[in-house]
């Protein structure tokens, strides 16, 4: 720490909790006592039960926590996948080009995601490229929105990794293709599986922009919750939204868990 | 695989910068050859030349006799060992030094073998199971050179291999370096170093590069003996470079007569007289010179006296003396005639014209070339 004196770490702390807690802390844990109350009158819920989350773990609220996690894994898979092909080829142009690339990948997190949104519901809402109507538009969506974010991440790793490794796998007589499935990507795989975490994280949240596309057999968590808070379920609502919390609190689990032992190494 | 490398006037520039101008240079099968020069010769950019990681402006690269310039690394067949080692971090050190193995598609059944075998060779068969982290700076070497060696290249690239190592395993490995030679008797070696003992004790011959530049090539004995500019001199050990004026008999240097031999340099002319400082004498001798001592460094096994003669330094390295002398003490050293190397002037760095291989190689030594017309004979 850069603060020496005890007084001033306290203070620092002091100033912490005060920062933290009612900005951070409070909100979340709010939401938390809500999704166990039967009451919301004073400043605090108050009561307690479990039957939101017997509401929220079944039915309709559990199709929308799988088309939630669907929907976030593909995107991600699909948002790893050109975003890490993007980096890895921005990687080999020119300072111009790899300018131009990063710019456009950019784009999407520029342009804010109800405009994503309605782009993507005009360009694809007619033949031939008709897919206004079906799942995969939502999972488009979000893979459009995510991707600026796994290309970034990848790409800073990939101008971190040193070349002498990929010329030693060279000079070995190995071909680029071999070197970049058993030398490069496996020494970006603490990145990748961040990149990773990332986009499932921002894609499991993503309300605006799927608003606009999702059809009626695909509605993914955040749309139920902003439904059962809009039509006044405050107690529902909360529940789906601690189960949405958890879910993907533990899928990030995992994935740091694949992320330590890669970077173990 | 037939070894062999041969630099065909390779010039490589970076935006416009020339960092190797023209080379010119072979390299027998089965040869060590040193490239020794300060950072910045370009002595690692004509070893990169090799390995297909910088394109020649001009020239061409040939391995054995086929012309690599336009190949990529990958199908060169050389082995490379850098001085960062770039072991790969995910792999065991078995995988690692299989890795060569498996991307050339040696049959399944074969690799285990070799593998062995290159561990067995660097000593480091005990560890193979090990991942590069665990391993010392002087392991992970070692796991480096037996992984350049598992795939039998014709050609070994060397690069400062031992730069990262503290100077106890240097030596160590630089014994170790000059018996996988022995072992290997027809791979030939190109070592980039700018460490003038690493270079003396494992190279069959050196080339000194200087500001991208070939300066010289010779035989370690050649250069060292008898070099032939003053930047060999002064890179390839030390050496006391004084300036003389060639006169009938030998030379005069600050106003003493020195009796060294000439080898037929114009009377007269002004040239650079290069003495080791371990072949100076304390005491009166032949080549007598006096002056005060400006410094003295205690250096365990020797003393290292500065001698200050008509206004210049001249250095003396003496087996460690019971009784040194005082700053300012009036002393007087000498050499034999025999140790004197005469350069002839002008032929310092700046304006000399690189040295080709032909020139310099080991076979036209004895014809001088016309900047080496002061060289004595090999004494």
């Amino acid at each position: 720490m850069l603060v020496h004196s005890r007084k001033g770490k306290w203070a620092t702390w002091a100033v912490f909790f005060v920062l933290f807690l009612p900005l951070f802390a409070l909100p979340l844990l709010v939401v938390l006592a809500a999704s166990f109350a039967t009451n919301w009158s004073s400043a605090f819920p108050s009561g307690f039960t479990t039957g939101h989350y017997t509401a929220a773990t079944r039915g309709e609220s559990l199709q929308a926590l799988t088309t939630s996690l669907v929907t976030a894994l593909t995107a991600s898979l699909i948002a790893l996948v050109v975003g890490t092909w993007a980096a890895l080829a921005g990687h080999a142009l020119k300072k111009r080009g790899k300018r131009l690339l990063d710019a456009l990948f950019m784009l999407p997190v520029a342009v804010p995601s109800v405009v994503v949104g309605l782009a993507i519901l005009v360009a694809f809402s007619k033949p031939p490229m008709l897919l206004n109507g079906t799942r995969w538009i939502v999972v488009l969506a979000h893979a459009v929105l995510v991707t600026a974010f796994a290309h970034q991440s990848v790409s800073a790793a990939v101008v971190r990794l040193d070349p002498a490794y990929e010329q030693a796998a060279a000079s070995l007589g190995a071909r680029p293709s071999y070197v970049l499935w058993r030398v490069r990507l496996p020494l970006l795989l603490p990145s990748l599986t961040a990149a990773a975490g990332l986009c499932f994280a921002l894609s499991m949240g993503e309300l605006s922009a799927t608003m606009m596309l999702y059809p009626p057999d695909w509605t993914p968590l955040p749309v139920q919750i902003y439904a059962a808070t809009d039509r006044g379920a405050l107690f529902t609502g909360s529940a789906l939204a601690v189960v949405l919390m958890t879910a993907t609190v533990l899928v990030l689990f995992a994935v740091s868990r694949i992320r330590t032992k890669a970077s173990y190494r | 695989m037939t070894g062999g490398i041969r630099f065909d006037r390779v010039s490589v520039a970076y935006e416009g910068t020339t960092v190797l101008d023209a080379l010119d240079l072979a390299v027998e099968p089965g040869e060590v050859m040193a490239l020794l020069g300060p950072s910045g010769s370009g002595k690692t950019t004509a070893l990169r030349a090799v390995a297909g990681f910088v394109r020649p402006a001009a020239g061409r690269v040939f391995i054995g006799d086929r012309d690599v310039t336009d190949l990529p690394p990958y199908r060169r067949g050389i082995g490379m060992v850098v001085q960062q080692y770039a072991l790969f971090p995910h792999m065991r050190v078995e995988d690692n030094v299989a890795f060569g193995l498996k991307a050339q598609k040696v049959p399944r059944g074969d690799i285990r073998g070799r593998v062995a075998e290159a561990l067995e060779m660097t000593g480091m068969a005990a560890f193979a199971r090990r991942h590069p982290r665990e391993l010392s700076g002087g392991q992970q070497q070692r796991v480096a050179i037996a992984r350049a060696l598992a795939v039998r290249p014709g050609v070994l690239l060397l690069d400062e291999p031992l730069s990262a190592l503290d100077a106890q395993l240097r030596s160590g490995m630089l014994a170790e370096l000059a018996r996988l030679h022995r072992e290997l008797p027809d791979v030939s070696v190109l070592y980039v170093t700018h460490d003038q003992i690493e270079a003396l004790t494992l190279a069959d011959r050196i080339a000194v590069m200087d500001r991208a530049r070939l300066r010289d090539v010779g035989t370690p004995r050649q250069l060292y003996r008898a070099p032939r500019t003053e930047f060999t001199a002064s890179f390839v050990g030390n050496a006391n470079l004084l300036p003389v004026t060639v006169g009938a008999d030998g030379v005069v240097f600050a106003g003493t007569e020195l009796k060294v031999p000439t080898g037929g340099a114009a009377r007269g002319a002004t040239a650079t007289l290069c003495v080791r400082p371990h072949l100076v004498g304390l005491g009166a001798g032949p080549n007598a010179l006096t002056g005060s001592v400006a410094e003295v460094q205690w250096r365990g096994a020797t003393h290292r006296l500065y001698v200050d003669v008509g206004g210049h330094r001249v250095k003396a390295d003496l087996r460690e003396l019971q009784r040194p002398p005082a700053l300012g003490d009036e002393i007087t050293v000498h050499f034999a005639p025999e140790d004197a190397v005469l350069l002839s002037a002008g032929v310092a760095a700046e304006d000399t014209a690189p040295v080709t291989a032909g020139e310099a190689a080991p076979v036209t030594a004895g014809k001088t070339a016309p900047v080496a017309e002061g060289v004595t004979r090999d004494g």
